[in-house]
């Protein structure tokens, strides 16, 4: 098995899900090397190392100077047939599942997204996630190069015990202009500071928020904590706050260190776009509410008593 | 212009998910159906371009006979024609589902002329591939990005908006193309009597769809192992303020 891992990153950075793909690659594969497209990623060798990447393939190409998700493809494709790879992962990112799907269509071969464990062997067997994580499917894999990627969230990221050798190979492949028609071509930059997807403590309100206004106490809770605010769907589709805040299946998915779901019940596509947070909190009027069964620690009550309560005893011991 | 909307029946989303005794499907018995919803938001998308632009929408699936319901719905907000793709209703992997989408596309394009853009939903509801809307416009050559939450279409091109941790991600690509759109783009129209009355009356196109499978195939869904934890109740109402900040602190965030 030659294994390749496709390292999702935007202009050199990488978040937290590439390192934990890694991680799982590294399990299937010790011999498993990085792929970095884009000489701006050229500094990640060595952290790509210390997860256990013997080797990293730098792609350059003055085509590859932002991202591009056809144009990543190609060039992906082009190195799996120059390495001989016979796998080729990453993870299941907005970006990492688009660029596997470009490079399954580039090569002609299946691509099975979102997969929490996989058996390899002459055809590989799997469990992946359906509907966001609240189905699972077993899977096989019958194809001469095995495409994956790996659902964000469900390994651990760990370095290796001893880190590997992570040495640079230049890779130029050939692209013409047209590979490139989807690159980017601007940026637009509306939140500063803590976002939703990285923030170490999210509150998020549902239903029981009630308006658009009811939302301010969970925004000062989340500025005292140096959190952001999260919603549900009932929240968005009432056009209380904007779809970016919305956690869940067709929303964002969370893994924070302490969760807070105000007037939240906890309907299934919600809980999968906040189940791998390390602490769930839930405030609810309604003990039978799935959110406060599942949750690990719960108040019953009405948010807008409880959460100005919050802050005002925050406030307190702040001094 | 001449939009294409490719969407998905799925069982409604955020029921509870039961799997047969077989553990082949969704057990539905107690169940709705529903668009996928990222793919009904793409078909709101394109019924608001072609207001704003002129011209027809057509909306297509790859399904069983009885997606025509969903085709229907669709139709009822303001689409203009319909393409049901049919299949037993078995699971179709996404390299089948893409081929047999291409090759309609290829002969509704042929008899009726070429489609500016194709919307696909991001990712199903269900079976979450993110891909076949990908393999669709790399089969018809034809530039696509995913993850779409703003469409300008000028004079030529399309300038698709994504949205990032941070902001958005601007991408400009020229017609003919193809996006792959996410929720929160617009707020869906519900159907009114009138709609409702009009698509009854459309045409819904019946093409018997040919499978080619990849590689990929399903053995047998699983429901997950149970989430449920035991629940510290750290009291009611206002009074549990000190003890809930006792947790903040002893997890150290405060």
């Amino acid at each position: 098995m030659s294994t390749l891992y496709v390292v999702d990153h935007d202009r050199g950075e990488i978040a937290d899900p590439v390192l934990e793909g890694l991680t799982a690659a590294r399990a299937l594969d010790a011999g498993v090397a990085a792929v970095t497209v884009g000489a701006a990623a050229d500094g990640l060798a060595g952290a790509l190392a210390e997860y256990g990447a013997a080797a990293v393939h730098q792609i350059h190409h003055d085509e590859l100077r932002d991202y591009a998700p056809a144009a990543w493809g190609d060039a992906i494709a082009q190195l799996v047939e120059s390495t001989g790879a016979t796998a080729v992962l990453s993870v299941g990112s907005e970006r990492g599942n688009e660029v596997m799907a470009h490079l399954g269509a580039a090569l002609d071969l299946p691509v099975v997204a979102n997969c929490i464990e996989i058996d390899p062997g002459d055809i590989w067997e799997m469990t992946r996630v359906r509907w966001g994580g609240s189905l699972h499917e077993r899977a096989r894999l019958d194809a001469p190069i095995k495409l994956a990627t790996f659902a964000p969230h469900t390994t651990e990221a760990a370095p290796a015990e001893t880190p590997a050798a992570g040495t640079a190979v230049e890779f130029v492949p050939d692209l013409g202009p047209e590979a490139a028609i989807t690159r980017i071509v601007d940026r637009v930059i509306t939140e500063e500071g803590v976002t939703l997807a990285t923030a170490p403590v999210v509150i998020a309100g549902g239903r029981g928020v009630g308006s658009e206004e009811g939302f301010a106490p969970l925004d000062e809770l989340a500025a005292l904590l140096g959190g952001a605010v999260g919603c549900s769907r009932v929240v968005t589709n009432n056009g209380w706050r904007n779809h970016k805040f919305q956690v869940g299946q067709t929303g964002t998915v969370i893994a924070p260190e302490v969760y807070i779901g105000c007037g939240i019940s906890g309907a299934i596509q919600h809980w999968v776009g906040m189940m791998a947070s390390k602490n769930v909190i839930a405030v609810n009027t309604d003990p039978d509410a799935p959110m406060v069964t599942k949750a690990d620690y719960a108040v019953i009550g009405d948010l807008h008593e409880v959460v100005p309560a919050v802050i005002e005893e925050i406030k307190r011991r702040r001094g | 212009m001449r939009i294409l909307t490719c969407v998905k029946r799925v069982p409604s989303p955020g029921a509870r998910i039961v799997v047969t005794a077989d553990g082949q499907a969704v057990d539905t018995n107690m169940l709705g159906f529903a668009v996928s919803p990222h793919e009904e938001c793409a078909a709101e998308e394109a019924i608001q371009q072609i207001e704003q632009h002129g011209g027809s929408s057509t909306v297509m699936t790859l399904g069983p006979a009885a997606a025509e319901e969903q085709l229907r719905t669709i139709m009822s907000v303001g689409v203009d024609g319909a393409v049901l793709l049919a299949t037993d209703g078995s699971d179709w992997d996404p390299m089948a589902t893409a081929r047999a989408l291409a090759t309609a596309i290829g002969e509704l394009e042929a008899a009726g002329g070429e489609f500016d853009l194709i919307f696909f939903g991001n990712e199903s509801a269900d079976s979450g591939g993110y891909q076949v809307g990908v393999r669709v416009a790399r089969a018809l050559g034809r530039p696509i990005v995913s993850g779409i939450k703003g469409v300008d279409v000028g004079d030529g091109e399309v300038t698709a908006r994504r949205d990032t941790a941070s902001g958005a991600e601007v991408y400009q690509l020229p017609l003919p193309a193809v996006l792959a759109i996410k929720e929160g783009i617009n707020l869906p129209r519900y159907p009114t009597l009138k709609g409702r009355l009009g698509a009854k009356k459309k045409e819904v196109t019946v093409i018997e769809a040919a499978r080619e499978p990849g590689g990929q195939s399903m053995v047998t869904l699983v429901t997950p192992p149970s989430h449920e934890t035991p629940t510290e109740v750290l009291g009611s109402g206002a009074a549990a303020a000190p003890a809930l900040v006792d947790v903040l602190e002893r997890i150290g965030v405060l």
